[in-house]
């Protein structure tokens, strides 16, 4: 009935929900599991304006309290799905997970930084997404919730493939539960510029002398990111260790080759920088 | 759907498609050009804007988002018919060629200018990396944001 962005006629089957409360958005995510969340937007926008997905609901998380900022629970932090990465770079918070504040700071610019979410990263699980490889060396788990209750599962576990995760759907990711390793860690990424740039490969390293533990996360360099550990001794093998176990494709950003080269040479420059 | 929104320190009211952006409802909608369109998926900034004083790209935001909400475009920066300073700016350095990408990166500028007065270059860097001017102008621009910073400062 209208004509909208690109000249293009849309349905005026859209919707936008928006709740004011946890208890409220989950038992609109129950009545509609078709409909899509949207919390920063910078992936679903550009979903939208391309005409890519066209969903009938929308449930815009923005106005619900329960899922903004961090807290501390019990010697864990509890980081909100509706954190930013502005937020994750800043503050406290930086200092308690710094590898997170550094992959943080490589996403986008800083507008996509001010609105992008770690909430919206898990749900996405892009095999790229930049918050992941940090929150795998941290064991992070990713709390959901439903009308039915609560439940909780590994981040390892919640990433099932490339873009796929394991919200069930009725289902919405409320946080993400870390107990901080206070261990020196660091984040690297591979790409044409230092913003605005997807990564061709990155890495998350953390040298943990409490459980005498490397280890280390990769990302787009496999259909998940994924975590590799090694006693602290074997730093001389880790990096190789680290290539050997990713398993890139060749594409648009990079080969295969490439990236398993760069994931070496990653590796041994953040062994440098939290061994020393 | 109807949404209301303050703009520019007023209260604007309008109809949208639910699934339209907001950079869509201030051209079309509001009467409010100056954000421009480009890319429409964040990677430009000419669409930056302040919400609640944050700075975004307006089309990454469904105008439904902004319902209740503050918001500051590039027409909103002069007061009293007097430019902004990043405006001035702007204009004094000649940080200007197609002009494309200037309401963006004055938005950008004067974003972080609010935050950091004196910014270094690598500061000024980091805070216009969403900015892009295909015309390459980025001296200029780089005039115009330290002669802003300055002009604040003094």
């Amino acid at each position: 009935m209208c004509k909208r962005q690109g000249g293009m006629d849309y349905p005026a089957r859209v919707e936008v929900l928006t709740p004011r409360s946890l208890q409220e958005a989950l038992a609109l995510k129950a009545e509609r599991p078709d409909a899509r969340a949207i919390q920063g937007g910078t992936d679903l926008m550009v979903e939208l304006n391309f005409d890519r997905a066209r969903p009938e609901t929308i449930i815009n998380l923005n106005e619900v309290a329960e899922l903004r900022g961090w807290s501390r629970e019990n010697g864990s932090l509890r980081l909100g799905s509706g954190l930013t990465y502005t937020e994750a770079m800043e503050g406290e918070l930086a200092g308690l997970l710094p590898a997170l504040a550094e992959a943080s700071r490589t996403v986008g610019s800083p507008q996509i930084r001010n609105r992008g979410t770690i909430g919206g990263n898990l749900g996405t699980a892009s095999p790229a997404g930049d918050a992941l490889p940090p929150l795998l060396v941290e064991d992070a788990e990713v709390e959901l919730a439903s009308v039915r209750g609560e439940r909780s599962l590994p981040l390892a576990d919640f990433l099932v493939g490339p873009k796929r995760n394991a919200l069930g759907e009725d289902e919405l990711i409320v946080a993400v539960r870390i107990a901080p390793s206070g261990s020196r860690q660091t984040f690297m990424k591979v790409g044409p510029r230092n913003a605005m740039v997807i990564a061709v490969c990155s890495l998350a390293v953390a040298a943990d002398r409490e459980r005498g533990e490397l280890r280390a996360a990769y990302g787009s360099a496999g259909p998940v990111p994924a975590l590799i550990a090694a006693p602290l001794d074997e730093r001389a093998t880790f990096a190789e260790r680290v290539a050997g176990a990713a398993s890139p494709i060749d594409d648009v950003r990079g080969t295969a080759a490439y990236r398993r080269h760069a994931l070496r040479v990653l590796a041994a420059r953040a062994l440098e920088r939290v061994l020393t | 759907m109807r949404i209301e929104l303050t703009v520019n320190g007023e209260r604007r009211e309008a109809d949208v498609w639910a699934g339209e952006s907001l950079l869509y409802t201030l051209r079309e909608g509001l009467g409010l050009p100056g954000s421009k369109n480009a890319c429409e998926q964040g990677e430009c900034g000419s669409c930056s804007v302040l919400l609640d004083g944050q700075l975004v790209c307006a089309c990454l935001v469904l105008a439904a988002q902004a319902d209740g909400h503050e918001l500051v475009t590039v027409e909103g920066l002069a007061e009293d018919g007097r430019l902004h300073r990043v405006q001035e700016a702007f204009v004094d350095a000649g940080a200007v060629q197609c002009g494309f990408c200037t309401p963006g990166l004055v938005v950008a500028t004067a974003a972080l200018l609010e935050r950091t007065p004196e910014p270094t270059d690598d500061e000024i860097r980091e805070a216009l990396s969403g900015n892009l001017c295909r015309c390459t102008g980025y001296a200029k621009i780089f005039d115009a944001v330290r002669a802003a910073a300055a002009g604040g400062a003094s």
